[in-house]
């Protein structure tokens, strides 16, 4: 913020390799990070928001339709695949701590890597699941069979919405991983510490919002059969 | 050669080479590579619209087929909206003044800056090579049906590339918003900013607020095509209005990403040329946050004839008209800062005026499409490609122009040759009228939108042909100033730090500023705007 | 400034905790049959669960207010792009609330 630019630009200071030149000081560039971070955080939620939009037009128009076409997703498989992103969101909290401490390199690269095991499990269940439905008919297009012929129309809406709800998502932690890789590579050569661990921590909020998305999700497109 | 005196280092100079230009982090040089950029899809748009109006010289489908046409107009509307418009002031004077004016060395994230030119670059050449493989022929709206299950030309290759270039402009958004929120000068409080920032500011808003929604929807579209998904596909129950809603809610709030950055600039040359401070500094400033937000609650207005309900017609009908009280803001805020200022006329302010003038005559216009019954008639006709080209070559491209004028001594550090840039702020202003107001008649006539075709009735023939040469007279005016100021660039006199005489952070740097902009962090203990009177004189 | 927020590990545990039972309720209540409150108490649970991570594992209950009003903005732009949408979709006529034919157009051209 511009009232700390004032109390720095009067005198000199020592300059931290990791300062950027047009920044004034460390704490400058890590709000602007982090307030970027968070702005970048904005723009998902709105990127999500146009499906979730897509999804409430839907669900009001056919309600038994998304009952009849959710009852074909595993509860038990969905409820697992949650508590496995719960759980790297532990173990991203823990490794931006770690690197917030300054802990080991060890310690920073078992929780990043930690993350990315729990990241993995995810997407390897979500893979199971994606075969399930290819070999069941149940992607939309001209394979598309529904056993119950009243919503063999209305059933690909509710997959589409599916597909692209959860394959974005899904592409979402594909990214995160390979920047939890990079980051793991770099906490391994100890670049992160208590005073600079800024691409952790932002990280962080990346991940954390991938979880918040499939918070959601995991409700709105798993939880609906119990209903009938 | 002519000096071998060493010259002092500024942007351009400071380092040589393709790499120092293509692997640049200087804000500068990359609005640079942005000018270049937007100017050639300009171009490209610009040979779509001579296109069109060759085709409208007569009534009879001669020239193209109407599957042809229909591509022109996609093309001119793809290529203008989204790789011109969108981008033009903000990547390139925006890019280029946001860290200035307020007295930061760059941008908070200038890798992130370098990145959104290239992610532009890649949409744009996708959509250039959709073009060249065959073109698409939706309009550049995509509705559906249309689009996911008709058209059998390039639809999928061409929203990739907007796609793309649609995080482009999220980037330069975000980068914005956080630079004016962390990289302030000291002493540069909120009230302080140029009013050039606060509309960069509202414009950043709506870029990082709505731009998602429209890239995800096009990813629908694209998802449909390929995929078969059904998002909007009535054949399974999906309804196409839909994707109207979506595509509006950004597409509608992108016209004031286009025309607040150009109020922005108006701001500061009716400032600049008047030598006083503008009226109502706190209400112009604050009007860009409202017409940013009111932005985002009307777009409904674009779908009075779809199957939109009658209600949410109305309520959008009654949003609408709420837009005019920040716009008439700015306008009349505008006309009091001239009342007893020192007005001089460079070329500059001639923009300024014609887009006082003519945005005023695009956004009354606007007002007659807000009210249902009205847009009845008029919807899909001429008089609405009248009134959005009234507001986005009236208002957004003569303020391009215009601040080009402008600030072209302080980016290239050489003085253009006046008279030439008066004659063509004139020859625009003519031609500009000459094209687009018959078409106001014209669609009061009923003439629609989108046809290659039209009947020899009430003299509509007369009419465009009247356009048709406006278009050719608006060529010239833009095409002008091409030549000459790439040729100041060369051969121009130097133009000293401030050859205008006016106020603001970028003008107390050297022509062409240094890399890091200032020599030292500039402190800031004045309102913007501050004339004094011995400016008055000047 | 934001700089340097850290957390405490225990809380963060208990939170881990906290977003456990949630889920396992929010499956359980699925098979109690309430009829139209499911919808709503699941995304009450799910909005809980958000705002715990949110507050805790994002940590935006310590961050400056200029970044917890930016964030909030954007549920903020979310929800005038559903309420004006659904503006139209609940006053439609002959469409509202499910009357839309199930079987879609071309079954009853």
């Amino acid at each position: 913020m511009s009232e700390v630019h004032a109390a720095l630009a009067d005198h000199g200071h020592e300059h931290h390799p990791r300062l950027q030149h047009h920044f004034d000081s460390l704490e400058q560039q890590l709000y602007a990070s982090t307030f970027g971070m968070w702005v970048f955080l904005v723009t998902e939620v709105l990127f999500f928001g146009g499906l979730f939009m897509a999804y409430i037009v839907y669900r009001i128009w056919y309600p038994d339709m998304f009952v009849h076409a959710s009852s074909h997703l595993s509860v038990p498989l969905g409820t697992f695949n949650t508590a496995v992103l719960i759980g790297s969101s532990l173990t991203m909290a823990y490794a931006v701590n770690a690197a917030q401490r300054g802990a080991r390199p060890r310690e920073q690269v078992i929780w990043l890597f930690g993350t990315m095991v729990l990241g993995a499990i995810f997407l390897g269940v979500k893979v199971i699941e994606y075969m399930d439905k290819i070999t069941h008919h149940l992607v939309p297009g001209p394979n598309f069979h529904f056993e119950d012929p009243a919503y063999q129309a209305t059933a690909q809406i509710y997959y589409s919405l599916y597909f692209a709800l959860t394959g974005l998502h899904a592409s979402h932690m594909i990214v995160g991983m390979v920047i939890l890789a990079i980051l793991a590579y770099k906490a391994a050569k100890g670049q992160f510490t208590a005073e600079w661990y800024t691409p952790v921590e932002i990280m962080g909020l990346y991940w954390h919002f991938v979880d918040l998305v499939w918070i959601f999700l995991f409700p709105l497109l798993y939880l609906i059969g119990g209903a009938h | 050669m002519e000096a071998s005196i060493a010259k002092p280092t500024n942007y351009l100079n400071a380092t040589h080479g393709a790499a120092s230009w293509f692997l640049t982090k200087d804000h500068k040089r990359i609005a640079l590579l942005y000018l270049i950029s937007v100017s050639i899809f300009f171009l490209m748009g610009g040979v779509f619209a001579s296109l069109i109006r060759l085709e409208l010289l007569t009534p009879a489908g001669d020239f193209v087929s109407s599957e042809t046409y229909n591509k022109f107009f996609t093309m001119h509307g793809v290529m203008m909206v989204f790789f011109f418009l969108i981008p033009s002031i903000p990547a390139t004077l925006g890019n280029f003044l946001v860290p200035m004016m307020i007295g930061a060395k760059d941008l908070a994230f200038p890798r992130i800056n370098l990145l959104s030119w290239y992610i532009y670059l890649v949409g744009g050449l996708m959509a250039v090579s959709a073009m060249v493989m065959g073109g698409v022929d939706t309009g550049w709206t995509f509705y559906t049906p249309y689009s996911t299950a008709v058209s059998n030309t390039h639809v999928v290759m061409t929203g990739v590339g907007i796609f793309i270039a649609g995080f482009s402009s999220i980037l330069t958004g975000f980068n914005f918003i956080v630079t004016i929120h962390t990289m302030r000068a000291p002493g540069m409080t909120w009230m302080r900013l140029p009013l050039f920032i606060w509309a960069h500011y509202a414009a950043s808003l709506i870029m990082i607020m709505g731009t998602p929604v429209i890239a995800v929807t096009l990813l629908m579209v694209v998802l449909e095509r390929v995929l078969h998904f059904g998002f909007f596909d009535p054949t399974r129950g999906g309804d196409p209005v839909l994707y109207q809603h979506l595509f509006w809610f950004y597409s509608h709030p992108a016209v004031y990403i286009m025309v607040l950055p150009g109020m922005g600039v108006i701001s500061e040359l009716i400032a600049g040329f008047s030598r006083k401070p503008v009226f109502g500094y706190s209400f112009v400033a604050v009007s860009s946050l409202g017409i940013a937000f009111v932005g985002f609650l009307v777009w409904g207005h674009h779908m009075f004839t779809s199957s939109q309900s009658i209600y949410a017609g109305l309520i959008f009908s009654f949003l609408s008209y709420l837009v005019a009280i920040p716009s008439a803001i700015k306008v009349f805020n505008w006309t009091a800062t001239l009342y007893k200022g020192s007005i001089s006329w460079e070329s500059p302010m001639l923009y300024a005026m014609g887009f006082i003038g003519l945005f005023t005559i695009g956004g009354l216009t606007g007002l007659f499409l807000s009210a249902i019954g009205l847009d009845l008639h008029l919807h899909d006709g001429y008089f609405v490609v009248a009134h959005f080209h009234y507001v986005m070559v009236g208002g957004t491209l003569l303020a391009y122009l215009g601040g080009l004028h402008f600030w072209w001594p302080k980016i290239t550090g050489k003085l253009y040759y006046e008279p030439f840039a008066k004659v063509s702020a004139v020859i625009v202003f003519v031609g500009f009228n000459l094209t687009f107001f018959p078409q106001f008649i014209l669609g009061y006539m009923g003439m629609p939108r989108r046809y290659h075709q039209y009947p020899e009735i009430d003299g509509w023939q007369v009419l465009n042909v009247l356009s048709t040469a406006g278009a050719s007279i608006l060529a010239l005016g833009v095409i002008l100033p091409a030549f000459y100021l790439t040729y100041s660039w060369f051969k121009g006199p130097p133009a000293g730090p401030n050859p205008w005489g006016v106020t603001g952070l970028e003008w107390e740097t050297a022509s062409p500023p240094p890399t890091a902009n200032f020599e030292e962090t500039p402190i800031v203990t004045r309102p913007p705007y501050a004339f004094t009177n011995e400016d008055a004189h000047v | 400034m934001s700089g340097h927020i850290i957390g405490n590990r225990f809380t963060y545990f208990l939170v881990f905790i906290a977003l456990m039972v949630g889920t396992a309720v929010t499956v359980a209540v699925t098979y109690i049959h309430l009829g139209w409150l499911n919808l709503p108490l699941a995304l009450a649970i799910a909005t809980t669960k958000a705002v715990l991570v949110i507050m805790f594992f994002m940590h935006l209950k310590d961050h400056p207010k200029l970044i917890k009003v930016t964030f909030a903005a954007a549920f903020f732009f979310f929800a005038i792009l559903v309420a004006h949408t659904l503006s139209d979709y609940l006053s439609r006529e002959g469409h509202g609330m499910q009357t839309y034919p199930a079987s879609g157009l071309v079954a009853n051209p």
